[in-house]
């Protein structure tokens, strides 16, 4: 049976896209050709990691979001907020204060997103993992846990099948209200997103049947909207602020690279930036790595605090962060009971089912048609120049001849073969030109 | 299809290199994982050897239909007694190459563990040949040291 498609949050605005390769070239997964002068992204290829959306000198990709009244079809309507939203704001502005702008905003509840390892180490005496294979692999970062089902298929045992925090705050907020009264279908719960890959995996769930969200709030979206709220309040004083929840200082932190990995049983590392985590996983499927237990891989740099749809410098929101993590002495004592009293609920709500690989990878299921394709990228790459221009509208050579045994590009796309054509016959040039049309759009092509 | 490398002497850096690229193209013909996993460290551990005890070399692939073929050739200086260089733990390597975390003696036995096939032929100042066989079909060649499925159900 073939896997429903993956979600996918970004999207290409054709009117905006003019083709300049950047998104093609920086792709992690090789998932974006350029066609009609305009980037093309491949469902099953992408994993929401923002790579492209970082690159583009335009605009032209962005995040799809919920509309922000969507929140209103509900009557408990609980904001999930993780904890680097915080870190987007200047020191003076206080977390009481962007709470109680959330309230204002429309929110009836606030819980941070990472209070979810508090409770997980709360339920079970400490942070526990669970995977088949050693080392364990975080499941934190959606972007990887993609990553590795279609790049790395044969490393999806290593995954550990415990959900990520946000999913267990948010099973534990929607508990907390069903038993204070409220009816499931009135309470509305919306994770705020710092990346485009936590949309997807809300929308898309992997490991799981249905994402215990109802919708996403973009949090660059929020950042605006709160920092318009900050002026107004300023004139008619401050709003109700939502009870008190302390994190411990470690919850704070544990988007933040490194903020998982030390409190891992054994020994861990961190590795952070999706092509320094390909690189790391190369060797881990080559049985290189010895000795190590627990692996914290996130797609972004400085973990969460990188995330696409941060306003602020990454580096200063980190440091925000680990600053308010000081301060901070462990969840407070009225907390842990009311997270003992779920306990057994949330205990047979942590786990993830087995997480299934998508290879991209693989040239046919068949290994007889897979040798002969293979067969035919090797002569292709003699005849080409390896040298990645992207003309042909492939980001590398050895794309270009994978997209042609596919079936879904000619050899005659790379300029340097069109060359020698014209050189057998000069009446090539014309057809060439059609050719490079086809990828590039008229307009460029024509120079105007 | 048939690829080669050549591989230099005390290049450690460069170690990997060969077996990277074919564990590539052997993903991209989804072969099963445990044949990739296989292949990978047995090439690893041929370029390791290459590379710490020979004087260079070569390492040659052919994919066939049904198997991986991998023929390693050095120049020298020879393997003095195979059955000894095949036991866990013997290694002839200096302490310099040791230090760089190599050498510690499993590079034959793991290439052992990780082929169907393998055939060792040197001489002691003479040049080395290592050939080995991976089944595609893992589960034909597992077969035989399995109990028979008859002898475990009574």
């Amino acid at each position: 049976m073939k896997p429903l498609p993956f979600h996918h949050a970004l999207k290409v605005k054709e009117d905006v896209c003019f083709g300049c390769t950047r998104c093609m070239m920086i792709c992690p997964t090789g998932a974006i050709r350029i066609n009609r002068g305009k980037a093309h992204v491949n469902p099953d290829r992408c994993v929401d990691c923002g790579n492209c959306m970082e690159a583009c000198p335009v605009n032209a990709i962005v995040i799809e979001q919920d509309d922000f009244q969507k929140i209103y079809r509900y009557k408990y309507r609980v904001a999930v907020v993780p904890s680097v939203m915080i870190g987007q704001f200047k020191e003076e502005i206080t977390e009481e204060q962007i709470y109680s702008i959330l309230m204002e905003l429309g929110f009836t509840h606030v819980y941070e997103a990472e209070f979810g390892s508090d409770i997980l180490h709360e339920i079970s005496g400490r942070y526990t993992t669970y995977a088949d294979r050693s080392p364990v692999i975080s499941s934190f970062c959606p972007a990887i846990v993609r990553l590795i089902q279609v790049r790395f298929p044969s490393l999806v045992q290593h995954l550990n099948l415990i959900k990520p925090p946000l999913d267990i705050t948010a099973a534990y907020a929607t508990r907390q209200l069903i038993e204070n009264g409220a009816r499931a279908e009135e309470i509305g719960m919306f994770y705020v997103t710092p990346c485009a890959a936590k949309i997807a995996a809300i929308k898309s769930p992997q490991g799981e049947s249905k994402s215990g969200f109802d919708g996403v709030i973009n949090m660059d979206f929020l950042f605006n909207l709160v920092h318009k709220t900050i002026v107004k309040q300023k004139q008619k004083g401050n709003s109700p602020i939502p009870p008190h929840r302390n994190l411990s200082g470690e919850a704070v932190v544990w988007s933040l690279t490194m903020g998982e990995a030390p409190h891992m049983p054994g020994r861990s590392l961190a590795v952070d930036g999706i092509h320094n985590v390909i690189e790391f996983l190369e060797k881990l499927e080559n049985e290189e790595i010895h000795g190590i237990d627990f692996l914290e891989l996130r797609a972004c740099d400085e973990g969460c605090a990188g995330g696409i749809l941060g306003s602020g410098n990454r580096f200063l929101t980190a440091e925000r962060l680990r600053h308010r993590a000081e301060s901070m002495e462990g969840i407070a004592s009225h907390l842990k009971q009311e997270i003992q009293a779920q306990g057994e609920y949330l205990r047979h709500n942590l786990k993830l089912e087995r997480i299934e690989a998508r290879s991209i990878v693989k040239l046919d299921d068949n290994l007889q048609t897979a040798m002969e394709k293979m067969e035919q990228i090797q002569d292709l790459l003699k005849k080409l120049p390896h040298v990645d221009c992207g003309t042909c509208g492939s980001p590398s050579c050895e794309a270009l001849a994978q997209d042609i045994v596919q079936g879904k590009a000619d050899l005659s796309r790379c300029i340097f073969y069109q060359r020698r054509q014209e050189l057998l016959d000069s009446r090539n040039a014309k057809i060439n030109l059609e050719r490079m049309i086809k990828v590039w759009g008229r307009e460029k092509l024509e120079g105007s | 299809m048939h690829f080669e490398f050549e591989i230099e002497a005390g290049d450690f850096s460069n170690a990997g290199n060969a077996s990277s690229q074919i564990k590539k193209i052997l993903k991209q013909l989804n072969l099963p994982n445990s044949v990739v996993k296989k292949a990978v460290v047995a090439l690893f551990e041929s370029e390791v050897n290459v590379i710490g005890h020979s004087f260079g070399g070569t390492v040659a692939i052919d994919i066939e239909n049904e198997h991986l073929h991998i023929l390693v050739s050095d120049t020298g200086p020879g393997i003095e007694d195979v059955d000894l260089a095949m036991s866990e733990g013997y290694s002839t390597a200096t302490k310099e190459i040791q230090e760089m975390g190599f050498g510690a003696g499993m590079g034959l036995p793991n290439i052992k563990k990780n082929t169907d096939y393998l055939d060792i032929r040197s001489q002691a100042g003479d040049h080395t040949e290592i050939e080995m066989l991976i089944h595609f079909n893992q589960e034909t060649v597992q077969a035989p040291d399995l109990p028979s499925a008859e002898g475990g159900q009574s």
